[in-house]
Protein backbone atom coordinates (compact mmCIF):
# COMPACT_ATOMS: atom_id res chain seq x y z
CA UNK A 1 0.00 0.00 0.00
CA UNK A 2 2.69 2.44 1.03
CA UNK A 3 6.61 2.29 -0.06
CA UNK A 4 9.35 4.92 1.25
CA UNK A 5 12.31 4.23 -1.31
CA UNK A 6 15.51 4.96 -0.45
CA UNK A 7 14.16 8.66 0.93
CA UNK A 8 16.72 11.32 1.94
CA UNK A 9 15.58 14.20 3.90
CA UNK A 10 17.49 17.40 4.98
CA UNK A 11 16.24 20.43 7.36
CA UNK A 12 18.61 22.61 5.62
CA UNK A 13 21.81 20.97 6.07
CA UNK A 14 20.60 18.68 8.57
CA UNK A 15 20.52 15.38 7.33
CA UNK A 16 17.57 13.64 9.16
CA UNK A 17 16.84 10.97 7.14
CA UNK A 18 19.00 8.48 5.17
CA UNK A 19 18.14 6.26 2.76
CA UNK A 20 15.44 5.25 4.52
CA UNK A 21 13.34 1.82 3.12
CA UNK A 22 9.59 1.44 4.36
CA UNK A 23 6.96 -0.72 3.47
CA UNK A 24 3.69 -0.45 4.97
CA UNK A 25 0.84 -3.72 3.32
CA UNK A 26 -2.77 -2.73 3.67
CA UNK A 27 -4.42 -4.29 6.26
CA UNK A 28 -1.68 -4.01 8.92
CA UNK A 29 -0.34 -1.86 11.68
CA UNK A 30 3.05 -1.14 11.53
CA UNK A 31 5.10 0.69 13.68
CA UNK A 32 8.22 2.64 13.54
CA UNK A 33 10.35 3.21 16.85
CA UNK A 34 13.06 4.98 17.48
CA UNK A 35 14.52 7.53 20.57
CA UNK A 36 13.83 10.67 21.03
CA UNK A 37 15.31 12.74 17.65
CA UNK A 38 15.90 9.73 15.77
CA UNK A 39 13.85 11.07 12.91
CA UNK A 40 10.26 9.22 13.22
CA UNK A 41 8.38 12.84 13.15
CA UNK A 42 10.63 13.57 9.86
CA UNK A 43 9.13 10.13 8.53
CA UNK A 44 5.60 11.06 8.69
CA UNK A 45 6.05 14.09 7.62
CA UNK A 46 7.85 13.68 4.65
CA UNK A 47 4.98 10.86 4.11
CA UNK A 48 1.95 13.73 4.20
CA UNK A 49 3.58 15.69 2.49
CA UNK A 50 4.49 18.09 5.09
CA UNK A 51 8.31 17.64 4.02
CA UNK A 52 9.68 16.59 0.64
CA UNK A 53 12.55 14.51 0.39
CA UNK A 54 15.55 15.00 -1.46
CA UNK A 55 16.24 12.20 -2.93
CA UNK A 56 14.08 8.54 -3.26
CA UNK A 57 10.23 7.94 -3.93
CA UNK A 58 7.34 7.49 -2.13
CA UNK A 59 4.26 5.07 -3.64
CA UNK A 60 0.98 5.18 -2.43
CA UNK A 61 -1.31 2.58 -3.79
CA UNK A 62 1.09 2.28 -6.91
CA UNK A 63 1.48 6.10 -7.73
CA UNK A 64 4.21 8.32 -6.74
CA UNK A 65 3.43 11.09 -4.03
CA UNK A 66 6.42 12.66 -2.87
CA UNK A 67 5.42 15.56 -5.43
CA UNK A 68 2.18 16.30 -3.86
CA UNK A 69 0.98 18.87 -1.57
CA UNK A 70 -0.01 18.15 1.81
CA UNK A 71 -3.90 18.76 0.96
CA UNK A 72 -3.62 16.59 -1.62
CA UNK A 73 -2.20 13.53 -0.13
CA UNK A 74 -4.69 13.53 2.47
CA UNK A 75 -7.03 13.27 -0.79
CA UNK A 76 -5.52 10.10 -1.94
CA UNK A 77 -6.71 8.67 1.29
CA UNK A 78 -3.57 9.54 3.74
CA UNK A 79 -4.54 11.00 7.35
CA UNK A 80 -1.77 11.77 9.41
CA UNK A 81 -2.22 12.60 13.51
CA UNK A 82 0.90 15.03 14.15
CA UNK A 83 2.88 14.79 17.01
CA UNK A 84 1.91 16.95 19.67
CA UNK A 85 -1.82 16.35 18.44
CA UNK A 86 -2.32 19.89 17.07
CA UNK A 87 -6.39 20.60 17.49
CA UNK A 88 -7.81 23.76 16.24
CA UNK A 89 -8.00 24.64 20.17
CA UNK A 90 -9.87 27.72 19.72
CA UNK A 91 -12.70 25.91 17.61
CA UNK A 92 -15.38 23.22 19.16
CA UNK A 93 -14.80 19.85 18.83
CA UNK A 94 -17.49 19.90 16.44
CA UNK A 95 -16.02 21.59 14.35
CA UNK A 96 -12.33 19.99 14.70
CA UNK A 97 -14.42 17.11 13.33
CA UNK A 98 -15.75 19.48 10.44
CA UNK A 99 -12.70 19.99 9.29
CA UNK A 100 -11.54 16.36 9.30
CA UNK A 101 -14.13 16.21 6.62
CA UNK A 102 -12.87 19.62 5.33
CA UNK A 103 -12.21 17.55 1.52
CA UNK A 104 -15.55 15.92 1.60
CA UNK A 105 -18.80 17.07 0.21
CA UNK A 106 -20.93 14.06 0.92
CA UNK A 107 -22.71 15.45 3.58
CA UNK A 108 -25.73 12.62 4.31
CA UNK A 109 -22.14 10.20 5.20
CA UNK A 110 -20.52 12.97 6.66
CA UNK A 111 -23.10 12.70 9.54
CA UNK A 112 -23.05 9.34 9.40
CA UNK A 113 -19.30 9.12 10.10
CA UNK A 114 -19.76 11.87 12.72
CA UNK A 115 -21.56 9.42 14.84
CA UNK A 116 -18.99 7.02 14.08
CA UNK A 117 -16.45 9.13 15.64
CA UNK A 118 -18.60 9.44 18.32
CA UNK A 119 -19.23 5.55 19.03
CA UNK A 120 -15.69 4.85 19.32
CA UNK A 121 -15.02 8.37 21.35
CA UNK A 122 -18.00 8.48 23.77
CA UNK A 123 -16.57 10.78 25.88
CA UNK A 124 -16.09 13.32 22.89
CA UNK A 125 -19.98 12.77 22.09
CA UNK A 126 -20.42 14.53 25.84
CA UNK A 127 -18.92 17.37 24.62
CA UNK A 128 -19.75 18.25 20.94
CA UNK A 129 -19.80 22.21 22.28
CA UNK A 130 -16.95 22.36 23.95
CA UNK A 131 -14.26 24.16 23.07
CA UNK A 132 -11.48 21.80 21.73
CA UNK A 133 -8.63 23.74 24.12
CA UNK A 134 -10.68 23.13 27.22
CA UNK A 135 -10.32 19.18 26.82
CA UNK A 136 -8.07 17.13 28.90
CA UNK A 137 -4.82 15.63 27.61
CA UNK A 138 -6.56 12.25 26.37
CA UNK A 139 -9.82 14.05 25.02
CA UNK A 140 -7.57 16.18 22.45
CA UNK A 141 -5.57 12.84 21.33
CA UNK A 142 -8.60 11.13 21.32
CA UNK A 143 -10.03 14.22 18.92
CA UNK A 144 -7.24 14.20 16.88
CA UNK A 145 -7.66 10.37 15.91
CA UNK A 146 -11.21 11.36 15.20
CA UNK A 147 -10.40 14.42 12.96
CA UNK A 148 -8.34 12.45 11.16
CA UNK A 149 -10.89 9.95 10.67
CA UNK A 150 -13.11 11.88 9.27
CA UNK A 151 -11.57 12.32 5.74
CA UNK A 152 -12.02 8.45 5.92
CA UNK A 153 -8.39 7.76 5.40
CA UNK A 154 -6.76 4.18 3.85
CA UNK A 155 -3.87 4.63 5.82
CA UNK A 156 -3.95 6.25 9.06
CA UNK A 157 -0.82 8.29 10.14
CA UNK A 158 -0.02 8.22 13.92
CA UNK A 159 2.65 9.94 15.48
CA UNK A 160 3.07 9.51 19.56
CA UNK A 161 -0.50 9.07 20.06
CA UNK A 162 0.74 7.83 23.87
CA UNK A 163 2.67 11.38 24.71
CA UNK A 164 2.14 13.18 27.37
CA UNK A 165 -1.07 10.73 28.59
CA UNK A 166 -1.34 8.80 31.89
CA UNK A 167 -1.15 5.19 31.24
CA UNK A 168 -5.02 4.14 31.87
CA UNK A 169 -5.79 6.74 28.82
CA UNK A 170 -2.92 5.30 26.94
CA UNK A 171 -3.98 1.85 27.09
CA UNK A 172 -7.26 2.92 25.82
CA UNK A 173 -5.93 4.71 23.49
CA UNK A 174 -4.03 2.32 22.01
CA UNK A 175 -7.26 -0.54 21.99
CA UNK A 176 -8.97 1.90 20.04
CA UNK A 177 -6.55 2.23 17.59
CA UNK A 178 -6.04 -1.86 17.70
CA UNK A 179 -10.31 -1.05 16.73
CA UNK A 180 -9.85 1.47 14.29
CA UNK A 181 -7.49 -1.23 12.40
CA UNK A 182 -9.87 -3.85 12.81
CA UNK A 183 -12.52 -2.01 10.97
CA UNK A 184 -10.27 -2.03 8.10
CA UNK A 185 -7.74 1.17 8.10
CA UNK A 186 -4.46 0.54 7.58
CA UNK A 187 -1.78 1.98 10.26
CA UNK A 188 1.50 3.36 10.60
CA UNK A 189 1.95 4.22 14.17
CA UNK A 190 5.47 6.39 15.54
CA UNK A 191 6.33 5.87 18.84
CA UNK A 192 8.51 6.24 21.82
CA UNK A 193 6.60 4.34 24.06
CA UNK A 194 8.38 1.35 22.23
CA UNK A 195 6.62 -1.70 24.49
CA UNK A 196 2.73 -0.41 23.53
CA UNK A 197 3.71 0.06 19.90
CA UNK A 198 5.18 -3.67 19.29
CA UNK A 199 2.46 -5.11 21.64
CA UNK A 200 -0.28 -4.22 18.49
CA UNK A 201 1.87 -3.92 15.89
CA UNK A 202 2.39 -7.00 13.12
CA UNK A 203 5.52 -5.22 11.92
CA UNK A 204 7.91 -2.90 13.51
CA UNK A 205 11.16 -0.56 12.45
CA UNK A 206 13.77 0.72 14.36
CA UNK A 207 15.22 3.73 13.25
CA UNK A 208 18.45 5.48 15.09
CA UNK A 209 19.50 8.92 13.81
CA UNK A 210 17.84 8.71 10.71
CA UNK A 211 18.90 5.31 10.00
CA UNK A 212 16.65 2.73 9.97
CA UNK A 213 18.10 -0.14 11.92
CA UNK A 214 16.53 -2.87 12.11
CA UNK A 215 12.92 -4.39 10.38
CA UNK A 216 10.77 -7.44 12.07
CA UNK A 217 8.80 -9.50 14.23
CA UNK A 218 7.38 -7.02 16.73
CA UNK A 219 7.24 -9.98 19.68
CA UNK A 220 11.45 -11.02 18.50
CA UNK A 221 12.18 -7.54 19.16
CA UNK A 222 9.84 -6.54 22.36
CA UNK A 223 11.77 -9.98 23.75
CA UNK A 224 15.43 -8.80 22.73
CA UNK A 225 16.77 -7.26 25.64
CA UNK A 226 20.00 -6.31 23.52
CA UNK A 227 17.68 -4.39 20.97
CA UNK A 228 15.85 -2.42 24.09
CA UNK A 229 18.74 -1.74 25.27
CA UNK A 230 20.53 -0.27 21.89
CA UNK A 231 17.98 1.40 20.15
CA UNK A 232 15.00 2.22 22.05
CA UNK A 233 16.47 3.25 25.60
CA UNK B 1 -24.78 66.31 27.72
CA UNK B 2 -25.10 66.75 23.95
CA UNK B 3 -21.54 67.10 23.67
CA UNK B 4 -21.02 63.47 24.65
CA UNK B 5 -23.86 62.27 22.18
CA UNK B 6 -22.55 64.55 19.28
CA UNK B 7 -18.96 62.99 20.20
CA UNK B 8 -20.50 59.42 20.41
CA UNK B 9 -21.48 59.87 17.21
CA UNK B 10 -18.93 60.84 15.45
CA UNK B 11 -16.13 58.76 17.39
CA UNK B 12 -18.45 55.53 16.23
CA UNK B 13 -18.17 56.58 12.56
CA UNK B 14 -14.86 57.24 12.58
CA UNK B 15 -14.19 54.15 14.17
CA UNK B 16 -16.20 52.13 12.45
CA UNK B 17 -14.09 53.33 9.35
CA UNK B 18 -10.82 52.28 11.71
CA UNK B 19 -12.42 48.60 12.48
CA UNK B 20 -13.23 48.06 8.83
CA UNK B 21 -9.35 47.94 8.13
CA UNK B 22 -8.13 46.92 10.90
CA UNK B 23 -10.20 43.44 10.43
CA UNK B 24 -8.03 43.33 7.41
CA UNK B 25 -4.48 43.97 9.21
CA UNK B 26 -5.39 41.22 11.97
CA UNK B 27 -6.57 38.81 9.40
CA UNK B 28 -3.71 38.84 7.39
CA UNK B 29 -1.42 38.35 10.46
CA UNK B 30 -3.54 35.87 11.57
CA UNK B 31 -2.78 33.49 8.66
CA UNK B 32 0.74 34.71 7.40
CA UNK B 33 2.02 36.82 10.59
CA UNK B 34 2.69 39.74 7.98
CA UNK B 35 1.56 43.54 9.18
CA UNK B 36 0.35 44.05 5.53
CA UNK B 37 1.99 47.32 5.35
CA UNK B 38 0.15 48.20 2.07
CA UNK B 39 -3.17 47.92 3.64
CA UNK B 40 -3.89 51.86 3.98
CA UNK B 41 -3.05 52.07 0.40
CA UNK B 42 -5.34 49.79 -0.56
CA UNK B 43 -7.72 51.86 1.62
CA UNK B 44 -6.80 54.20 -0.98
CA UNK B 45 -7.33 52.82 -4.04
CA UNK B 46 -10.99 52.13 -3.08
CA UNK B 47 -11.39 55.59 -2.22
CA UNK B 48 -10.21 56.61 -5.44
CA UNK B 49 -12.46 53.43 -7.46
CA UNK B 50 -15.28 54.96 -5.61
CA UNK B 51 -14.65 58.40 -6.70
CA UNK B 52 -14.16 57.77 -10.63
CA UNK B 53 -17.32 55.82 -10.30
CA UNK B 54 -19.09 57.92 -8.78
CA UNK B 55 -17.61 61.24 -10.45
CA UNK B 56 -17.69 60.01 -14.24
CA UNK B 57 -19.90 57.54 -15.01
CA UNK B 58 -22.71 58.51 -12.46
CA UNK B 59 -23.00 55.25 -10.51
CA UNK B 60 -25.33 55.47 -6.99
CA UNK B 61 -23.09 55.16 -4.26
CA UNK B 62 -24.16 51.63 -2.98
CA UNK B 63 -23.01 49.75 -6.90
CA UNK B 64 -20.19 52.08 -6.40
CA UNK B 65 -19.00 50.42 -2.94
CA UNK B 66 -19.68 47.33 -3.87
CA UNK B 67 -17.79 47.78 -7.25
CA UNK B 68 -14.73 48.88 -4.98
CA UNK B 69 -15.15 46.29 -3.11
CA UNK B 70 -14.60 43.82 -5.89
CA UNK B 71 -11.84 46.05 -7.53
CA UNK B 72 -9.62 46.49 -4.16
CA UNK B 73 -9.84 42.90 -3.17
CA UNK B 74 -8.50 41.49 -6.79
CA UNK B 75 -5.77 44.01 -5.74
CA UNK B 76 -5.46 42.49 -2.46
CA UNK B 77 -5.30 39.24 -3.94
CA UNK B 78 -2.39 39.95 -7.02
CA UNK B 79 -0.54 41.76 -4.27
CA UNK B 80 -0.67 38.68 -2.35
CA UNK B 81 0.37 36.49 -5.15
CA UNK B 82 2.75 38.54 -6.87
CA UNK B 83 4.64 40.19 -3.95
CA UNK B 84 4.20 38.18 -0.62
CA UNK B 85 3.58 34.37 -1.40
CA UNK B 86 7.64 34.01 -3.03
CA UNK B 87 8.52 35.28 0.59
CA UNK B 88 6.39 33.23 2.32
CA UNK B 89 9.36 30.76 3.82
CA UNK B 90 12.13 33.94 3.70
CA UNK B 91 12.68 35.75 6.92
CA UNK B 92 9.61 38.41 8.29
CA UNK B 93 11.50 41.28 8.02
CA UNK B 94 12.19 40.75 4.07
CA UNK B 95 8.27 40.48 3.86
CA UNK B 96 7.58 43.63 6.30
CA UNK B 97 10.15 45.87 4.19
CA UNK B 98 8.23 44.60 0.76
CA UNK B 99 4.94 45.41 2.26
CA UNK B 100 6.51 49.22 2.92
CA UNK B 101 7.43 48.79 -0.57
CA UNK B 102 4.41 47.98 -1.85
CA UNK B 103 2.84 51.16 -0.12
CA UNK B 104 4.98 53.17 -1.30
CA UNK B 105 4.47 51.91 -4.83
CA UNK B 106 0.85 51.94 -4.58
CA UNK B 107 0.74 55.55 -3.61
CA UNK B 108 3.28 56.78 -6.00
CA UNK B 109 1.70 54.92 -9.32
CA UNK B 110 -2.01 56.46 -8.03
CA UNK B 111 0.02 59.65 -7.81
CA UNK B 112 1.44 59.54 -11.16
CA UNK B 113 -1.77 58.46 -13.08
CA UNK B 114 -3.94 61.00 -11.09
CA UNK B 115 -1.68 63.51 -9.77
CA UNK B 116 -0.93 64.58 -5.91
CA UNK B 117 -3.97 67.12 -5.66
CA UNK B 118 -6.84 66.20 -3.36
CA UNK B 119 -9.76 65.82 -5.08
CA UNK B 120 -13.28 66.61 -3.54
CA UNK B 121 -15.81 63.60 -3.69
CA UNK B 122 -18.83 64.40 -5.20
CA UNK B 123 -22.33 64.15 -2.76
CA UNK B 124 -23.43 60.91 -2.97
CA UNK B 125 -25.87 60.51 -0.58
CA UNK B 126 -28.53 63.83 0.20
CA UNK B 127 -27.54 66.12 2.34
CA UNK B 128 -30.22 64.96 5.46
CA UNK B 129 -29.50 65.49 8.52
CA UNK B 130 -31.39 64.42 12.05
CA UNK B 131 -31.54 66.83 14.72
CA UNK B 132 -31.83 66.36 18.74
CA UNK B 133 -32.10 67.63 22.11
CA UNK B 134 -33.30 70.97 20.52
CA UNK B 135 -30.73 70.47 17.06
CA UNK B 136 -27.69 70.10 19.44
CA UNK B 137 -26.69 66.47 18.66
CA UNK B 138 -26.94 66.13 14.57
CA UNK B 139 -26.92 62.81 13.00
CA UNK B 140 -26.24 63.50 9.58
CA UNK B 141 -27.25 60.77 7.19
CA UNK B 142 -23.75 59.98 6.19
CA UNK B 143 -23.19 59.04 9.72
CA UNK B 144 -26.14 56.86 9.68
CA UNK B 145 -24.86 55.13 6.01
CA UNK B 146 -21.38 54.48 7.56
CA UNK B 147 -22.43 52.80 10.71
CA UNK B 148 -25.02 50.85 9.21
CA UNK B 149 -22.64 49.86 6.29
CA UNK B 150 -19.94 49.11 8.68
CA UNK B 151 -22.14 47.02 11.42
CA UNK B 152 -23.62 45.00 7.66
CA UNK B 153 -20.17 44.26 6.79
CA UNK B 154 -19.53 43.25 9.82
CA UNK B 155 -22.18 40.94 10.53
CA UNK B 156 -21.09 39.81 7.12
CA UNK B 157 -17.62 38.76 8.06
CA UNK B 158 -19.10 37.14 11.02
CA UNK B 159 -21.14 34.79 9.08
CA UNK B 160 -18.67 33.96 6.74
CA UNK B 161 -16.06 33.24 9.11
CA UNK B 162 -18.30 31.02 11.43
CA UNK B 163 -20.40 29.37 8.86
CA UNK B 164 -19.03 28.74 5.72
CA UNK B 165 -16.59 26.15 5.29
CA UNK B 166 -14.00 28.54 3.95
CA UNK B 167 -14.24 30.66 6.65
CA UNK B 168 -13.73 27.86 8.86
CA UNK B 169 -11.05 26.73 7.07
CA UNK B 170 -9.26 30.14 7.60
CA UNK B 171 -9.81 30.48 11.27
CA UNK B 172 -8.22 26.79 11.39
CA UNK B 173 -5.76 27.96 8.91
CA UNK B 174 -4.81 31.18 11.59
CA UNK B 175 -4.60 28.47 14.18
CA UNK B 176 -2.25 26.59 12.99
CA UNK B 177 -1.46 26.66 9.35
CA UNK B 178 0.35 22.98 8.89
CA UNK B 179 -2.48 21.14 10.57
CA UNK B 180 -5.18 23.38 8.70
CA UNK B 181 -2.96 21.55 5.61
CA UNK B 182 -3.20 18.23 7.12
CA UNK B 183 -7.07 18.60 6.65
CA UNK B 184 -6.30 18.92 3.23
CA UNK B 185 -7.11 23.30 3.36
CA UNK B 186 -5.05 24.45 0.31
CA UNK B 187 -3.21 26.97 1.98
CA UNK B 188 -2.95 29.31 -0.93
CA UNK B 189 -6.69 29.40 -1.77
CA UNK B 190 -6.83 30.23 1.84
CA UNK B 191 -4.53 33.02 1.63
CA UNK B 192 -6.06 34.53 -1.18
CA UNK B 193 -9.35 34.12 0.20
CA UNK B 194 -7.88 36.63 3.66
CA UNK B 195 -6.71 39.14 1.03
CA UNK B 196 -9.83 39.28 -1.23
CA UNK B 197 -11.72 39.61 2.17
CA UNK B 198 -9.30 41.77 3.99
CA UNK B 199 -8.79 44.30 1.12
CA UNK B 200 -12.96 44.62 0.40
CA UNK B 201 -12.80 45.97 3.75
CA UNK B 202 -10.22 48.41 3.40
CA UNK B 203 -12.02 49.50 -0.08
CA UNK B 204 -14.93 50.15 1.56
CA UNK B 205 -13.51 52.04 4.39
CA UNK B 206 -11.94 54.23 1.63
CA UNK B 207 -15.20 54.64 -0.38
CA UNK B 208 -17.11 55.99 3.39
CA UNK B 209 -14.27 57.87 4.28
CA UNK B 210 -14.03 59.65 0.71
CA UNK B 211 -18.43 60.75 1.31
CA UNK B 212 -17.51 61.53 5.12
CA UNK B 213 -14.96 63.82 4.68
CA UNK B 214 -15.54 64.52 1.09
CA UNK B 215 -11.75 64.53 0.01
CA UNK B 216 -9.20 61.84 -1.02
CA UNK B 217 -5.59 62.35 -2.23
CA UNK B 218 -2.89 59.16 -3.06
CA UNK B 219 -1.21 59.58 0.50
CA UNK B 220 -4.40 59.86 2.00
CA UNK B 221 -4.03 55.82 3.55
CA UNK B 222 -0.80 56.32 5.10
CA UNK B 223 -2.04 57.56 8.52
CA UNK B 224 -5.19 56.39 8.90
CA UNK B 225 -3.43 53.09 7.87
CA UNK B 226 -1.03 53.23 10.57
CA UNK B 227 -4.02 53.86 13.13
CA UNK B 228 -5.65 51.04 12.19
CA UNK B 229 -2.74 49.10 12.61
CA UNK B 230 -2.64 50.45 16.35
CA UNK B 231 -6.40 49.38 16.67
CA UNK B 232 -5.57 46.19 15.30
CA UNK B 233 -2.75 45.93 18.20
CA UNK B 234 -5.16 47.14 20.21
CA UNK B 235 -7.63 44.84 20.32
CA UNK B 236 -4.75 41.95 19.97
CA UNK B 237 -3.35 41.35 16.54
CA UNK B 238 -4.80 38.10 14.93
CA UNK B 239 -7.98 38.43 16.84
CA UNK B 240 -10.99 39.44 14.80
CA UNK B 241 -13.86 40.70 17.44
CA UNK B 242 -10.24 42.61 18.83
CA UNK B 243 -10.03 44.65 15.95
CA UNK B 244 -13.65 45.94 15.70
CA UNK B 245 -13.39 46.86 19.06
CA UNK B 246 -9.51 48.12 18.89
CA UNK B 247 -11.19 50.21 15.88
CA UNK B 248 -14.51 51.16 17.52
CA UNK B 249 -12.51 52.35 20.52
CA UNK B 250 -9.63 54.00 18.97
CA UNK B 251 -12.07 56.17 16.99
CA UNK B 252 -14.05 57.09 20.04
CA UNK B 253 -10.91 58.26 21.73
CA UNK B 254 -9.51 60.35 19.49
CA UNK B 255 -13.01 61.98 18.75
CA UNK B 256 -13.13 62.82 22.43
CA UNK B 257 -9.60 64.40 22.45
CA UNK B 258 -9.20 66.16 19.60
CA UNK B 259 -13.09 67.56 20.64
CA UNK B 260 -11.99 68.75 24.05
CA UNK B 261 -8.82 71.02 23.11
CA UNK B 262 -6.66 68.19 21.89
CA UNK B 263 -7.00 68.64 17.66
CA UNK B 264 -3.27 69.15 17.92
CA UNK B 265 -2.82 65.84 19.35
CA UNK B 266 -5.63 63.88 18.01
CA UNK B 267 -3.18 61.96 15.58
CA UNK B 268 -0.33 61.53 18.36
CA UNK B 269 -3.09 59.28 20.50
CA UNK B 270 -2.96 56.56 18.49
CA UNK B 271 0.67 56.18 18.70
CA UNK B 272 0.63 56.72 22.31
CA UNK B 273 -1.84 54.18 22.74
CA UNK B 274 -0.28 51.96 20.78
CA UNK B 275 2.91 52.40 22.83
CA UNK B 276 1.09 52.09 26.42
CA UNK B 277 -1.15 48.71 24.45
CA UNK B 278 3.09 47.42 24.01
CA UNK B 279 3.97 48.58 27.33
CA UNK B 280 0.93 47.04 29.52
CA UNK B 281 -0.80 44.80 27.56
CA UNK B 282 1.14 43.42 24.61
CA UNK B 283 -1.59 41.07 23.32
CA UNK B 284 -4.13 43.68 23.72
CA UNK B 285 -7.39 43.89 25.02
CA UNK B 286 -8.99 40.49 23.30
CA UNK B 287 -5.44 38.67 22.32
CA UNK B 288 -4.71 35.66 23.63
CA UNK B 289 -1.75 34.92 24.97
CA UNK B 290 0.93 34.16 21.65
CA UNK B 291 1.12 30.82 21.14
CA UNK B 292 4.09 29.03 20.08
CA UNK B 293 4.57 27.77 16.87
CA UNK B 294 6.96 24.45 17.24
N1 LIG C 1 12.28 21.95 11.96
C1 LIG C 1 13.48 21.39 12.15
N2 LIG C 1 14.60 22.09 11.84
C2 LIG C 1 15.82 21.52 12.00
N3 LIG C 1 16.02 20.30 12.47
C3 LIG C 1 14.95 19.56 12.79
C4 LIG C 1 13.63 20.07 12.65
N4 LIG C 1 12.76 19.13 13.05
C5 LIG C 1 13.51 18.06 13.43
N5 LIG C 1 14.82 18.32 13.28
C6 LIG C 1 15.92 17.40 13.56
O1 LIG C 1 15.75 16.22 12.81
C7 LIG C 1 16.01 15.08 13.58
C8 LIG C 1 14.81 14.17 13.62
O2 LIG C 1 13.76 14.80 14.31
P1 LIG C 1 12.31 14.17 14.49
O3 LIG C 1 11.90 13.56 13.21
O4 LIG C 1 11.44 15.19 15.06
O5 LIG C 1 12.62 13.04 15.57
P2 LIG C 1 11.61 12.15 16.41
O6 LIG C 1 10.23 12.41 15.94
O7 LIG C 1 12.06 10.75 16.16
O8 LIG C 1 11.81 12.53 17.84
C9 LIG C 1 16.44 15.58 14.96
O9 LIG C 1 17.83 15.60 15.02
C10 LIG C 1 15.89 16.97 15.01
O10 LIG C 1 16.71 17.79 15.81
MG1 LIG D 1 8.68 13.17 16.98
Amino acid sequence: MLELKNIDVFYGNIHALKNICLKVNQGEIVTLVGANGAGKSTTLKTISGLLKPKRGEILFNGGSINELNASDIVKLGISHVPEGRRIFANMTVMENLEMGAFIRDDSKNIEEDYEKVFSLFPRLNERRKQIAGTLSGGEQQMLAIGRALMSKPKLLLLDEPSMGLAPLIVKEIFSIIKNINALGTTVLLVEQNANMALNIANRAYIIKNGVIELEGDPKVLLNDESIKKAYLG
Amino acid sequence: MEQVFQQMINGISLGGIYALMALGYTMVYGIINLINFAHGDIYMVGAYVGFALTTFFNIGFLPALLISMAATSLLGIIIEKIAYKPLRKSPRITALITAISISLLLQYTMMYFVGPQTRTFPEVLESKSLKFLNGNVILDVKNIYIIAITLILMIALQFIVRKTKMGKAMRASSYDLEAAELMGVNVNKVISFTFAMGSALAGAAGVLVGIYYNTINPLMGSLPGLKAFVAAVLGGIGAIPGAVLGGFSLGIIETIVSANGGSVFKDAVAFLILILVLLVRPNGLLGKTAKEKV
